[in-house]
């Protein structure tokens, strides 16, 4: 006979935290799957490679701090972090600027704060920004989509790339800007962005494949909020604010962004909003407080694309929220039982 | 007439495991060879007894007097000698003794004299109150608070509505379901006087969704009754926990008990429907409280069901008459699921609070090592009373009770919804038990050493006041001295200057 409980209550639910990140790795399949679709097989040699050096990293971080392993091994945290990074990573990220990210994550971002629980700050973000900032030229070399490539990659170049950085086309079949780069410096060319989508880059609404993937990472954020794993409000408040304020530009100054729609289909938006900045760890955690964080990462993503100095803003706008969150859940605690109004 | 409920927020929908207890009619439990009572059977302050060793008892009579005012008499539940006034164990999660009065019954269940009142509605409230005081009467949901006190409407309130609560939302428990399937009539009895007593002018007898048969027990019985026109049953769904008395409330009156306040301070009071029964049987049959239905139930179980049982009872008696199967140290729980406590005794008396022997939970939960917190706000979600159970965890963790304190610690109700759906198993009610006992003895600590500076402050003011009116009583005495002196001096003056001023005028 298990060893029942010393005090009630006595009954507990069926939820549990790795059945929580078990249900996120679910909801990125279809993403991967387009990924690989659109960029090649890449993608999954950089998870593979993400997930082992984060398990590693875990370990060798759970040992020097004491802690069990079994536990905190199994509860797929380690996991959820690697598997976000990479897909957030250009799909031939060389092998040293994976390991570089993930060991970030792990020992900095994650452990030194205290491990599961404890960081303030969404590891995988915070190890994308470290990359973006030390390495941006790798950072923001992308492939061009498969169809639009003359030598589509195979699983054996992919990984002969990642590892040792041989390439066996030329170097500029490989290297490619992302749909929201080239919007970004186009419109610093004094393009009409109108004119701008025009271009084999873009498909129906943003980036060709993007679009799709997007698409589908937002397929995936609604099968969370069927199964309750994260809740509405930070989804629905980021994706509102940045329509919002994208919609207001679009019709006050159409020559200096795209549509709100490029907007939701482009870069990270829909990674952002169901994956990244719903991780309850460094989100806000009281009703209101969802709703200012996530309309705060929407309008912050939204002033770093157009007005900032990067491309994609969220990442920044994520760990900027992040260090509002205390004072944000201090302002937003909700009215307990019997309080005098 | 359909009235719009209001709601609480969370909740929990459980699995109720009604079933298991409730296909049986409610037995009578044989009368045991000795039957132990604790003094304290309520909250308050505990009864004095007024019999000693080795004194004979009838069933019914008194053997312990009321002592203060939150506070109520204790009856000999059967006839028989009295064989001991000593601490005995007593059913408490900590394990501890108390002061016990044991009898060894006769097997005669004598009746002492009972006195009926005929037409209540010739008594005043106030007679009622102190029959029922003298009945030993206390609220049988669980919590034991003395009735006759929640019988007062006072001075200051009008009490608007009265809610009899047979909404029993813990999983596993039946024993109001069954008091309501069968013993209908003496429940509308009890809300008669009641609503009497408290000059109430509408009565809801709530009951949740998942008992039809109650439900419709009591439709039958109260469309037959004329007399009760301003009573009406109200059928609020099943969610835990809408029995807890400020859930009930809200759901039925839309209005929320302030913080720290009582209901009656809203207009409402509510009493369970075990507790309106026992008032009936107290005025119109003249029996004091000396039995309830204790539900016996659990997966090791063979027999469940109710069980009307004698206050004293031993529980291993119970166990054994229901067919249970557990070792005899395996802890069984007292009460339901979600807010019972373990004991792990069972030679432990059968109280006034006690609704539930539960042997042998499903799904129970497992001593795991929790994770720590991620944050995820399961548990904001399912608080009934909007805490932010997380921060209270993270307060109450680290100590810093100041802060917990500042987070509505005390508004909690235990319910048990957050650590149910904590995904990190937390035991976070735990911990708010702890913080709230640590608060609390702080508190009294700095209320003791807060008298003693008082003392301390006034003795000093005394010893300075007392120096004060020395140094004045001296000042006084030297001033007297000094104007007696100066006044001598001065006749001796005056005689001489009456002398000089003869000698000029001569």
């Amino acid at each position: 006979m298990s060893l029942s409980r010393l005090s009630s209550p006595f009954l507990s639910g069926t939820n549990r935290v790795t059945l929580q990140m078990l249900q996120l790795l679910v909801a990125l399949i279809p993403a991967v799957v387009a990924i690989v679709y659109f960029f090649g097989p890449s993608v999954l040699v950089t998870i593979t490679l993400a997930t082992v050096i984060a398990l590693l990293a875990e370990t060798l971080m759970l040992w020097m701090r004491n802690r069990p392993l079994k536990p905190f091994l199994t509860d797929g945290s380690a996991v959820v972090t690697a598997v976000l990074l990479a897909i957030a990573l250009p799909p031939l990220a060389p092998w040293w600027l994976t390991t570089i990210g993930i060991l970030f994550a792990i020992i900095f971002a994650k452990h030194l704060y205290g491990g599961l629980g404890y960081n303030p700050f969404n590891p995988a973000m915070v190890a994308y920004v470290l990359l973006l900032i030390s390495f941006p030229l790798e950072m923001t070399t992308w492939l061009p989509m498969a169809s639009l490539s003359d030598q589509p990659h195979d699983i054996n170049t992919a990984f002969q790339f990642i590892f040792s950085g041989q390439w066996s086309g030329s170097i500029d079949t490989m290297s490619g800007a992302t749909p929201l780069d080239t919007m970004k410096t186009q419109i610093g060319l004094a393009q009409m962005p109108s004119y701008i989508i025009q271009q084999p880059l873009f498909g129906l609404f943003g980036g060709k494949g993007w679009e799709w993937i997007n698409i589908w990472l937002a397929v995936g954020g609604i099968y969370l909020l069927y199964r309750r794993v994260i809740s509405w409000h930070i989804p629905v408040a980021m994706l509102v604010g940045l329509s919002v304020i994208s919609l207001i530009t679009w019709l006050i100054a159409p020559e200096l962004t795209g549509s709100p729609l490029f907007h939701l289909v482009s870069g990270g938006t829909m990674l952002g909003a169901f994956f990244i900045a719903t991780d309850p760890v460094s989100a806000s955690t009281t009703v209101k407080g969802k709703i200012v964080y996530g309309a705060g990462v929407g309008l912050l993503t939204y002033i770093i694309r157009i007005w900032g100095g990067y491309p994609d803003g969220v990442a920044f706008a994520v760990l900027i929220m992040n260090m509002l969150v205390p004072l944000i859940d201090y302002y937003t605690q909700p009215r307990v039982y019997g309080a005098m109004r | 007439m359909t009235q719009k409920l209001g709601s609480f927020p969370g909740g929990l929908i459980l699995d109720g495991h009604k079933k298991q207890s409730t296909q049986v009619a409610i037995r009578k439990m044989p009368l045991s060879k000795k039957l132990v009572l604790p003094l304290q059977q309520h909250i308050g302050e505990a009864s004095t007894a007024i019999v000693s060793v080795g004194t004979k008892v009838l069933k019914g009579q008194k053997i312990a007097k009321a002592e203060g005012h939150v506070s109520v008499y204790l009856h000999a539940p059967s006839s028989g000698t009295i064989t001991a006034i000593d601490e005995q164990p007593v059913p408490h999660p900590s394990g501890l003794s108390a002061l016990c009065i044991s009898i060894e019954t006769d097997g005669l269940d004598q009746w002492t004299k009972r006195e009926p009142t005929k037409d209540f509605t010739s008594l005043s409230g106030h007679e009622i109150r102190h029959i029922i005081r003298e009945a030993g009467i206390v609220g049988l949901g669980g919590a034991g608070f003395p009735s006759f006190i929640k019988l007062n409407p006072g001075i200051h309130h009008n009490v608007e509505t009265l809610i009899i609560n047979g909404v029993e939302c813990e999983p596993y428990i039946t024993c109001d379901d069954m008091i309501m399937r069968e013993r209908t009539e003496g429940i509308l009895d009890g809300i008669e006087i009641i609503c009497f007593a408290l000059r109430v002018k509408q009565c809801v007898i709530a009951i949740e969704d998942n008992k039809p048969e109650a439900i419709a027990a009591v439709e039958r019985a109260l469309s037959s009754r004329l007399d009760l026109t301003s009573t009406k049953v109200v059928i609020i769904p099943t969610r835990y926990p809408a029995g807890s008395e400020k859930q009930l409330i809200q759901v039925v009156t839309g209005k929320q008990v302030p913080s720290r306040g009582l209901p009656i301070d809203i207009g409402v009071v509510c009493h369970n429907v075990g507790t309106a029964y026992a008032i009936a049987r107290a005025i119109n049959h003249g029996e004091p409280s000396i039995s309830r239905i204790v539900t016996v139930t659990g997966k090791n179980v063979e027999h469940a069901g109710n069980f009307e049982t004698l206050f004293g009872t031993p529980m291993h008696e119970l166990l054994t008459f229901c067919g249970t199967k557990r070792q005899s140290d395996e802890p069984f729980i007292l009460g339901g699921p979600m807010m019972g406590y373990n004991l792990s005794g069972d030679h432990l008396p059968v109280t006034k609070t006690s609704n539930c022997i539960l042997v042998g939970v499903d799904d129970s939960a497992e001593a795991s090592t929790p994770l720590p917190c991620i944050r995820c706000g399961e548990c904001a979600t399912a608080c009934p009373v909007s805490l932010l159970p997380q921060q209270l965890y993270w307060h109450s963790r680290a100590k810093d009770l100041e802060k917990a304190n500042e987070y509505n610690l005390f508004d909690c109700i235990e319910c048990g919804c957050c650590s149910y759906v904590c995904p990190s198993e937390i035991p976070l009610v735990h911990y708010f038990r702890f913080a709230k006992t640590e608060i609390m003895n702080q508190q009294q600590e700095s209320a003791k050493s807060d008298v003693a500076r008082i003392r301390h402050e006034n003795r000093l003011a005394r010893i300075e006041q007392e120096q004060q009116e020395k140094n004045l009583r001296q000042k006084q005495r030297k001033a007297a001295l000094a104007a007696s002196q100066a006044a001598k001096a001065k006749a001796a003056e005056l005689v001489v200057e009456t002398t000089t001023d003869n000698q000029e005028h001569n």
